[in-house]
């Protein structure tokens, strides 16, 4: 490895690095404000000025590519002045509000200044005053604080994919904006909060809440959608103040969605704080005892076969245990679904319904293969890695059923099933185009697996890869996305009710009318008829599922219990307690034990070590593969049409969200009557 | 004083015409296929034996400049990038070349073009310069007519096309990468380097960029050998050079001078003095308005080259000289020469973007005498944080006008400046002693 000597230290670095990477690895702090790991070098804030041997002039090191037998130094005076002098500079027309901006106490600029800058202010002309700017409901700005760093621009093009923020101006006048006071079209966007070193870009929703070191911090698990960004909550007591994303370089990286971030207030409203019982068509409120002594009457007077069960999108792998363990031993019912709708699964084996290729995986690929998916909506993060790997590697992203406005050039190759016969029998051209690929990825979608058209899809798409030998251990180019976070989960704890024959068993007795009770576990996402059923909801928000119910016993929402998840990938993840549940709500498990307990009968575990032991026993994070043989299947002519998401409305916490609400108003363009205003 | 023979530029004042026929009787285009066939190694030895030095302000080795493009043609093209973006306050050779002379600077590009591997050349003229721009594009359409340009130049069996591009007058355009930024058609930023861009520029590919002074003179180096162009001028600043004199003279003009000629002889043979005499001069910039001034004193003996300049902490940079007397007030001079770096500063990095603005209002306030003692050296101190911090020379450019304002001027602004007020001197007594004891040691 090549050498570097560092303030008369030799050190080791690796071949690309730039000086400033060098130089942490020589343990030595090198201030900056433009340069991010992520992002394109910038090297304009100057902040990274560094002596280098033979030059005359201060290099920025974050720009300076490292190489052999260079010789730096980090602690020399001139350094020292060059750092004052942009400091300085930086703080001249920055208006020093920090008593009142958001972003104290997590400022760059506070922090570096105190460490690198002058102890007092020798500019005395007046300072530059710069217009807010508009963009959006989630981000505040207030441009007088930018230090035209220019990492939210680099962001949104980089990372986003949509160019719509820039500079305007020049020199003093130059100004960071959205061209025309919009939102940012992006569901990245409220990264730019976190990315920002000052207090320009800061988060609306948030603004005046709380100080940084006020809140409590606990690092968990992300539930909106299925590919488990690692966040950290912030709570303030029972609130949850704010949602930060947390580096994991598996999964999201550095950045996490608008929906993850915003959904937090809805949190606080809509929620149900204690048991209702429905008493000539209106809900009262009860006690837990009353409720669940009324919930047991109900169960007896139906046959096991007629009390059916379901699972909601936001489970984690304890709720869904206890309930299937409810289910299955105490009510001995095996009617139990995962899903919302028919959407084709084949759990015989783990792969056939988990992102196989893996995130970090999508940046090796060479071919991706989009079938009946809008990955932008499905899986934000997700996508953001599918564009980071077009940007670095240039690879070819094609797509069967249109996917609409991606974030990256995508050839749409029709939406007909027939395309995948085609691609089978060879007759398509991109068939020898993913045979000749090193490392293609098929990302199967739920609507390509809907229906009738489902079975036929998946099991001749694997056949194909399978013929082609892209199942191997080391490459497995089938990839199921998930929707939900519950999803990868409840199928691996078996949590369905499936048939050789019919895959949609539950569905069909559902709708035939044949379930007379029905416990609806958090789900809010499923349509049906009411008519006779007796419906019991448990869960934390009142919305769709709470509406039809007739008993509804309030649960905890996921910041407020410690829970197990798996990702798409099928990777489990916990997640901890942040806060509590409100009022006599409790976590769901507690409710499916004392059920057990108030029926007499011995329920599995007693406390949570013992659920979790059982839980770790029955789950198999392995992939095994079978060599399952599955029969040929019949050829389905039907069109491949991705199903329209309402993106800030997927599940019950982000529906009582006001931000969310604000965020779709805007994304679906909706008018505004005379009185109402956009902001 | 330069010898008509030695001239380079013989149309300098149109008197000949610029067509290309007139062009052609003055010799342009003569040999030109001869030099090609000698070869690029002899091309460049050939320049670099003349000690050619960069007429766009830097003063590089021109040939050591041409050499570091790539040998030979890899996967990627090889471009020729013309600097016509002549936007120096006080400076316009440019202009007179590619208004009068244009054929010597299209030969130029073919020669450099030839010499670097380059098909296609590009000249990126100033969006102001826009009647020199539909000249020089119907001198470029007569070149192609006779051949001089396109498939098998001038019969040199090598391929070249020159475009024109428009700029939209911005100054920091006239940076190198900036300009390449522009030509891309993104926002004039100036670049990181390295890389440099002869390996790494338009488009990722390998590019020389060069004023249009400085190819200009090549076609009529290399036909007359680079014995003949080191013999004028100094050692080491050899040659002609355009000087564009300009301000309180009698006479302002673009005349072709040997290097190293005073600066008096300049001003007083070519541009009919100073107004009010030579004793009424003020200062000189000698080289654009990014430049150092010169006193009077100084002005008396300097010769204009680049190393002499240097040695009085100035420089040549373009050699537009700017007169000033004695009825100018010079810090109002150089208060509206920082505005005017203030307004084009790009405002990518932080040393120029928020530091021309302060020197910009501290000069306006010293014009006015609305300034302290102390102030002097905290707008110097302001200049060396600027100066060698930024990303491209434009921060220097800027610094150092001040510079020589403070260095040479001084007195006079201390004549405006006066102490600071009592009541901020006071506030240096500890709140925390005994205020009566100190009146009795005040006492």
């Amino acid at each position: 490895m090549p050498k570097i000597i560092i303030n008369n230290k030799e050190i080791e670095f690796e071949e690309g690095m730039t000086v400033l990477q060098a130089c942490e690895l020589a343990g030595e702090e090198i201030p900056r404000f433009c340069y991010h790991e992520r992002l394109s070098i910038a090297g304009n804030c100057r902040m990274c000025l560094v002596e280098m041997e033979k030059s005359p002039k201060p290099i920025a090191s974050c720009a300076m590519p490292a190489t052999e037998g260079m010789k730096i130094k980090t602690n020399t005076s001139l350094v020292d002045k060059a750092r004052k002098g942009v400091m300085e500079f930086l703080l001249a027309n920055h208006p020093l509000d920090c008593p009142v901006c958001d972003q104290g106490g997590e400022c760059d600029l506070q922090d570096q200044s105190l460490f690198y800058g002058l102890d007092s202010s020798r500019y005395t002309e007046s300072k530059r005053q710069v217009d807010e700017k508009y963009m959006g409901p989630l981000i505040k700005t207030q441009m007088t604080r930018c230090i035209h760093c220019t990492r939210c621009i680099r962001f949104a093009t980089e990372v986003a994919g949509i160019p719509e923020l820039g500079a305007t101006g020049r020199g003093e006048d130059m100004e960071i904006t959205t061209y025309l006071e919009k939102s940012m079209e992006s569901e990245l966007s409220a990264n730019v909060i976190d990315l920002c070193p000052v207090g320009a870009l800061t988060s609306k929703p948030y603004a005046f809440e709380a100080r940084p070191w006020e809140l409590k911090k606990t690092e968990t698990i992300d539930v909106m959608d299925a590919v488990g960004s690692n966040i950290r909550v912030d709570s303030y007591g029972w609130e949850v103040k704010r949602v930060l994303p947390r580096i994991n370089e598996d999964i999201n990286e550095e950045w996490i969605s608008d929906k993850t971030r915003y959904s937090c207030d809805g949190l606080l409203k809509q929620r149900l704080d204690t048991p209702l019982i429905r008493e000539n068509g209106k809900l009262q409120k009860t006690s837990w005892d009353i409720a669940l002594k009324l919930l047991i009457k109900k169960i007896n007077l139906f046959k096991p076969d007629q009390i059916a069960g379901m699972v909601g999108d936001l489970a984690d792998l304890e709720m869904i245990y206890s309930f299937k363990s409810f289910f299955n031993n105490i009510l001995r019912s095996e009617n139990l679904e995962c899903r919302n709708d028919r959407i084709y699964i084949n759990p015989k084996e783990r792969m056939n319904y988990i992102f196989n290729s893996k995130i970090n995986g999508i940046e090796e690929s060479d071919l991706i293969l989009l079938v009946g998916t809008n990955p932008r909506l499905e899986a934000t993060i997700l996508n953001a890695r599918i564009r980071k790997a077009y940007v670095k590697n240039q690879i070819k992203i094609y797509s069967i059923g249109d996917p609409g406005d991606l974030t990256y050039p995508c050839e749409y190759l029709g939406s007909s099933t027939s395309i995948i016969k085609e691609i089978l029998s060879g007759s398509n051209k991109i068939s020898e185009k993913i045979k000749k690929s090193k490392k293609p990825i098929i990302i199967l979608g739920e609507s390509s697996l809907y229906g009738e058209k489902g079975k036929y899809i998946f099991e001749s798409l694997k056949s194909f890869l399978e013929e082609n030998n892209f199942l191997k251990e080391d490459w497995n180019a089938l990839n199921v996305l998930s929707q939900q976070a519950s999803r990868v989960g409840a199928i691996d704890l078996e949590a369905y009710s499936i048939s050789e024959e019919n895959n949609f068993k539950f569905f069909d007795k559902l709708h035939n009318n044949e379930f007379k009770f029905i416990y609806l576990l958090g789900q809010d996402n499923i349509n049906f008829e009411k008519n006779d059923k007796f419906i019991v909801y448990q869960g934390s928000h009142g919305d769709k599922g709470a509406e039809i119910a007739d008993i509804i016993l309030p649960g905890a929402a996921y910041t407020e219990k410690d829970g197990l998840f798996i990702n798409l990938e099928g990777k489990l993840q916990r997640a901890y307690k942040a806060s509590y549940p409100p009022g006599d709500a409790r976590e769901d498990w507690v409710i499916f034990k004392d059920l057990s307990n108030i029926m007499n009968k011995k329920s599995e575990y007693n406390n949570i070590q013992k659920l979790k032991e059982l839980i770790k026993k029955s789950v198999n994070l392995k992939i095994n593969k079978n060599n399952i043989k599955t029969n040929k299947v019949d050829f389905v002519e039907e069109n491949i049409l991705i199903k329209p998401m309402d993106y800030y409305y997927t599940n019950p916490i982000s529906r009582a969200s006001k931000v969310m609400s604000e965020c779709r108003q805007i994304s679906k363009k909706f008018l505004f009557t005379g009185v109402e205003k956009a902001s | 004083m330069l010898k008509d023979e030695d001239r380079i530029f013989k149309n300098l004042y149109n008197d000949l015409g610029w067509e290309i026929e007139s062009a052609l009787k003055r010799g342009d285009w003569n040999q030109t296929k001869d030099i090609i066939s000698k070869g690029k190694d002899f091309i460049i030895k050939e320049i670099k034996d003349s000690e050619l030095r960069g007429r766009g302000g830097a003063g590089f080795p021109t040939g050591l400049k041409l050499s570091f493009a790539p040998k030979e043609i890899g996967s990627r093209p090889h471009y020729l990038v013309i600097n016509a973006d002549e936007s120096e306050p006080g400076t316009c050779k440019d202009r007179d070349i590619m208004r009068f002379e244009p054929q010597k600077l299209i030969e130029g590009c073919l020669i450099t073009g030839y010499a670097i591997s380059a098909h296609v050349c590009y000249i990126y003229i100033r969006g102001e310069y826009f009647r020199e721009g539909q000249i020089l594009q119907q001198a470029i359409d007569q070149a192609y007519e006779k051949n001089f340009l396109g498939k098998n130049a001038c019969g040199s069996g090598w391929d070249l096309d020159i475009y024109i591009h428009y700029g939209a007058g911005a100054y920091i355009c006239g940076e190198e990468t900036a300009l390449l930024e522009s030509l891309e058609g993104n926002k004039g930023l100036p670049r990181l380097k390295p890389p440099f861009p002869a390996l790494v520029g338009l488009y990722g590919c390998p590019t020389i960029v060069n004023n249009v002074e400085t190819i200009a003179v090549l076609p009529t180096i290399l036909k007359r050998g680079a014995k003949w162009f080191s013999s004028l001028g100094k050692p080491k600043n050899t040659g002609t050079k355009i000087f564009c004199i300009s301000g309180n003279v009698n006479n302002p003009c673009n005349v072709e001078e040997e290097m190293g000629i005073p600066l008096k002889d300049l001003i007083d043979k070519h541009a009919g003095g100073v107004v009010g005499g030579w004793n009424n001069l003020q200062a000189v910039i000698p080289g654009g308005s990014s430049m150092p001034l010169l006193p009077k004193n100084i002005c008396e003996t300097i010769t204009m080259d680049f190393d002499s300049l240097i040695k009085v902490k100035s420089g040549l940079g373009t050699a537009g000289v700017v007169v000033i007397n004695k009825d100018q007030d010079i810090i109002k001079c150089m208060a509206r020469i920082a505005k005017f770096y203030k307004h084009e500063s790009c405002g990518q990095c932080t040393p120029c973007r928020e530091g021309c603005g302060w020197m910009w209002r501290m000069l306006e306030r010293m014009a006015n005498g609305d300034s302290t003692y102390k102030e002097i050296d905290l707008l110097l101190d302001v200049t060396k944080q600027i100066e060698g911090h930024t990303i491209c020379a434009f921060g220097e450019g800027s610094a150092w006008p001040v510079q020589g304002l403070i260095r040479h001027f001084r007195k006079e602004i201390e004549k405006r400046s006066h102490e600071e007020p009592i009541i901020k001197k006071k506030t240096n007594i500890p709140y925390l002693v005994d205020q009566h004891l100190l009146e009795e040691e005040g006492a």
